[in-house]
């Protein structure tokens, strides 16, 4: 019965274990550092009110923008070299090279390259999450069982239909699962991204207040970021459950067997 | 209908198939039987035209295959379904592929899981089936581009007895319903003698035809009953006992 209910409202259940969390936290710690839930709600909507949004918006449209970019790039790209052996045997270890390197560290290369504005922020981003999303795809078409292709050959399939009805509705779930881990590296690489040179975006707001020593707003911010997250999360939930009912379904079953 | 000469498939340097020859006539049903490993499915593979021979030629009707027929209607072992794919999309794939109208489409389809006894599962996904039902899904795919060849690839081993009479049963009337040739992979004795016109034993290890027997008494329902099956199912065991070369 409990079962049922956490998760019929698990966000609510999870927002409102947060909120106690934090005032437990904030009781114990008698620190400004730590400031009251409640009033920073308040302020957080107060915020809203002003240019708090408009922080949000820019950072929502930085995440999607370079999320968007890699997602078409990696899995393009890996699609093609999960099907091609013999391009991948050619660029496989270049890859394998290049994903555990910090790509962050890149960033000095990116801002002489693209500026200081939007453009070095976008591709720190869609470089960082590129290769997760690229190795993904490229990994679970090379994992489809020879059965399926021939099973959709053996009924005269051409290339393209090869694509649509077996090796893209295949490797969609895991697509997601990437698409997840994703945003979550883009939103932290965002934060740190919107430290230089711009006055807008939410990771901006955040170092902006804490320079104010405004910790309330602060606060504020980081709820803001959070609800961010949540969003683009409840967006991916959307799409996923729209396209891969089978899987979840599979994954149901296998959840009520434990 | 169907002309085997010659045919040689190798796989890196191991002989899978070694010169078989083998003709199938039109209208007929064929089980190839054979142990496991022998080289059954690979057969049945390059009938279908997704796999390529390293040496020999395959007719049918007259012409040679170079790739995948139209006309031919294939069911793999397990099924082939697309687990992303509803019982409806996977029934009509086939026709998808090859740019059948949509209402032509639902009138077929309709027809042909009602026929099947599946169309109150059209909804659902394949892992919410049971295994008999899967292969009826399967079944109707291939039925539903109006086949002149059926190829199967041991379709009934993965299920109970029950289940699997019931269906061997449907494809006996589905044969005698649709002018239809069918090849038949199976390891099952019994399987081969109920459902072959022809029994076509395949060789254990050498990659060749061993025997071709003749089923007089095929396409019978009550056959399996019969003094006659048993000592049919009798005679091809000892054929795959016996140690001759081809
Ligand atoms: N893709 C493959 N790679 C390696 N060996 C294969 C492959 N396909 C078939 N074989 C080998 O060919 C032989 C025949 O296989 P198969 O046609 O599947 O036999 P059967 O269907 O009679 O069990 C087996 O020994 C198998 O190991
Ligand atoms: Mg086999």
């Amino acid at each position: 019965m409990l079962k049922i209910y956490l998760l019929k409202y698990r966000t609510i259940y999870a927002t409102l274990f947060v909120i106690l969390a934090w005032y437990l936290l904030h009781l114990s710690i008698q620190s400004n550092i730590i400031p009251n839930p409640i009033r920073t709600i308040i302020v957080f909507f107060q915020l809203l009110q002003e240019d708090l949004l408009l922080h949000l918006l820019v950072s929502l449209g930085r995440i999607i923008v370079s999320v968007g970019i890699a997602v078409i790039i990696g899995t393009v790209t890996g699609l093609f070299l999960g099907m091609h052996e013999k391009y991948d045997i050619f660029f496989g270890p270049v890859i394998y090279l290049l994903y555990p390197l910090p790509k962050i560290a890149f960033l000095p290369v990116f801002m002489i390259l693209f500026g200081l504005g939007n453009t070095s922020k976008i591709v720190l981003i869609t470089t960082i999450i590129l290769f997760q999303i690229l190795v993904t795809t490229r990994d679970s078409v090379k994992g489809l069982s020879k059965e399926i292709f021939y099973s959709i050959r053996s009924l005269g399939a051409t290339k393209w239909q090869v694509y649509q009805h077996v090796v893209i509705p295949a490797i969609l779930p895991k697509l997601f699962t990437a698409l997840r881990i994703s945003v979550g590296t883009s939103i932290s690489v965002l934060f740190f991204a919107e430290n230089y040179a711009t006055t807008y975006g939410i990771g901006y707001f955040i170092m902006d207040s804490w320079i104010r020593v405004d910790y309330i707003e602060m606060f504020a911010g980081i709820i803001a970021i959070s609800l961010l997250g949540l969003f683009v999360f409840k967006m991916i939930d959307l799409l996923e459950k729209n396209s891969c009912k089978w899987a979840l379904l599979e994954k149901n079953e296998s959840q009520s067997l434990l | 209908m169907i002309e085997i000469t010659d045919l040689t498939i190798k796989y890196n340097d191991t002989q899978i198939l070694n010169h078989l020859n083998l003709n199938i006539s039109k209208n007929e049903t064929c089980a190839i039987i054979g142990p496991s490993g022998c080289g059954k499915t690979t057969l049945l593979y390059t009938i279908a035209g997704i796999r390529k021979a390293t040496n020999g030629q395959i007719k049918i009707n007259g012409e040679v295959l170079t790739t995948n027929r139209k006309e031919t209607g294939v069911i793999l072992q397990g099924y082939g379904l697309m687990p992303w794919k509803t019982v409806w999309d996977n029934a009509s794939l086939g026709l998808r592929i090859r740019g059948v109208s949509k209402q032509e489409m639902n009138k077929q389809i309709t027809a042909i899981l009602s026929e099947l006894d599946i169309y109150q599962h059209r909804n659902k996904y394949p892992s919410q089936l049971s295994g008999g039902q899967q292969q009826r899904v399967a079944i109707a795919r291939a039925l539903s581009i109006k086949p002149d060849l059926l190829l199967m690839d041991e379709p009934f081993s993965a299920l109970d007895a029950i289940t699997r009479e019931s269906l061997q049963s449907l494809l006996i009337d589905l044969y005698h319903k649709m002018n239809i040739t069918i090849v038949l992979v199976t390891h099952s004795i019994e399987e081969a003698v109920l459902l072959g016109k022809k029994i076509i034993i395949m060789h254990p290890s050498n990659g060749c035809v061993k025997r071709v027997i003749d089923n007089p008494h095929f396409g019978d329902h009550a056959f399996r009953n019969t003094t006659e099956f048993f000592q049919l199912c009798v005679e091809v065991r000892n054929e795959m006992e016996g140690l001759q070369e081809c």
